[in-house]
């Protein structure tokens, strides 16, 4: 029990040295490299043309659905990890309460799928 | 460890150093030889798909071209790196840094043979899905950054596709979960010692493989940087090492999906039969080669597939990978619940 967290603290110190690596590798191309600044060189790419205007202005509000989707699945999944580990000790009552669950979420989907949420 | 420490001294400060130096050492003997690995999948990458096409692929540096990963490297290092003025450039250079610094990450807790580890976590397959759902962070900060519009619509894109086909990637593990009946990455290869998950899964061994394609941004799915259309997608603003830093976290991240179905589907350093001969050779061989396997795989698909369209890949997603992983969670289950067929 003292060393509990020690896989914890291990992990932690090469999350740290991989973060110190990957600064170090794009700080080396700062130092190790003369810069030439150029108006061309250094404006936006877009194929030879001088940029037309700003870029953050509408995109398709598809790529807004899709993560609001995805925004429940990934719930839907953070409840199954839990739930597949345990399933052996939970056994039947488990087993019908996350058919439940899957099945009100099925609507919801078969709803989308209908609505033409997923129709590019 | 601690105990062989305490032999010699008993200081407390010391010993903490003495572990940081140790761990310091670890890790960088797990990074370095990572580095050396992406390096040589892109040259075999442009061997393989050379070969495919007739072609000799690179064979000018050194023999059979094996420095020309090395050239590469070096040219890359030292190019200019020029900062658009319409970008924000803090987050600018911030985004390839977080890109290779999650790729990375993900490799603290892969266990290559049965001591061979960093870190043993007990909750390894959530720690990767956390770390491989940060990985979007860096490549729609890229976009965002570059103020392109062809970084920002390969951005977007790119995100889409990943966070889509990650729904299907985590109903297909927790299918692998509810058989092994553990998170640890170690424990799931040690439960596949009677069978490999690849025969009884493996419909979902083969969505998970055209998932990973996709999650990876890999040819077929490589919308992001369909170069027709979108010139090189998120990173096209990046020159020098900011480029070098998204190609190198790309192929870890192909590398390191093609370990995790290792693990999950192939057994991991498990030989194919228990006998003397396969037994000798030594487990994180077995290991190597499997992972290879995969990512011949992945390179001959590139040479051999043409390039899905967008609206396609996500119907492909939505449409049929999720009805289809949620299903097969529910046979799964059944049949493990109703042949009493758990592990614990």
């Amino acid at each position: 029990m003292k060393f509990y967290f020690v896989e914890y603290f291990i992990l932690f110190t090469y999350i740290i040295i991989s973060f110190i690596l990957a600064c170090i590798i794009s700080l080396l191309s700062y130092l190790l490299t003369t810069k030439k600044e150029d108006p061309e060189k250094t404006s936006a790419y877009e194929c030879g043309f001088n940029p037309f205007d700003d870029t953050r202005t509408t995109f398709d509000v598809k790529f807004y659905l899709v993560a609001i989707l995805f925004f429940n699945f990934c719930l839907e999944i953070s409840f199954l990890f839990p739930w597949s580990i345990v399933l052996g000790n939970i056994s039947y009552f488990g087993f019908v309460a996350i058919i439940l669950f899957l099945f009100i979420l099925t609507i919801g989907f078969i709803y989308e799928w209908k609505k033409g949420a997923l129709n590019w | 460890m601690e105990s062989f420490i305490l032999l010699f001294t008993n200081d407390k400060l010391l010993i903490f150093n003495f572990i940081i130096i140790l761990l310091f050492i670890k890790s960088l003997s797990y990074i370095i030889p990572l580095i050396i690995a992406i390096a040589y999948l892109t040259l075999i990458e442009r061997k393989i798909i050379g070969s495919i096409q007739k072609r000799k692929g690179p064979n000018i540096v050194g023999i059979f071209g094996l420095l020309q990963p090395i050239a590469d490297g070096l040219k890359l290092l030292l190019k200019e790196t020029s900062l658009p003025n319409s970008a924000n450039i803090f987050i600018f250079i911030i985004a390839p840094i977080l890109t290779f610094f999650l790729a990375l990450c993900a490799w603290a807790i892969m266990p290559f043979n049965e001591i061979n580890f960093y870190s043993n976590l007990n909750i390894g397959i959530l720690y990767l899905l956390a770390i491989s759902s940060l990985g979007v962070y860096g490549i729609i900060i890229s976009g965002w950054a570059s103020n392109s519009k062809y970084a920002f619509l390969g951005g977007l894109r790119s995100a889409a596709q990943i966070i889509s086909y990650e729904v299907s990637i985590g109903l297909i593990i927790i299918n692998v979960l509810l058989c092994s009946g553990t998170l640890n990455l170690k424990e799931i290869v040690l439960a596949q010692q009677n069978i490999w998950y690849i025969f009884p899964l493996f419909p979902l061994f083969l969505m998970f493989f055209i998932s990973s394609l996709a999650e990876t941004n890999r040819s077929p799915f490589d919308l992001p940087e369909a170069e027709a259309e979108l010139v090189a997608g998120y990173n096209v603003e990046y020159s020098a090492m900011g480029f070098a830093l998204f190609f190198l976290g790309e192929y870890t991240n192909i590398i390191l999906i093609s370990a995790v179905s290792t693990i999950l589907f192939l057994a991991g350093w498990l030989p194919p039969f228990d006998i003397f001969l396969f037994n000798w050779i030594p487990n994180s061989i077995w290991f190597g080669f499997k992972t290879i396997i995969i990512l011949v795989l992945f390179i001959w698909v590139r040479a051999a597939f043409p390039r899905y369209r967008y609206d396609q890949l996500i119907q492909l997603g939505w449409k049929i990978f999720l009805p289809l992983s949620l299903a097969w969670l529910m046979l799964t289950s059944g049949i493990l619940l109703s042949y009493d067929g758990f592990p614990n």
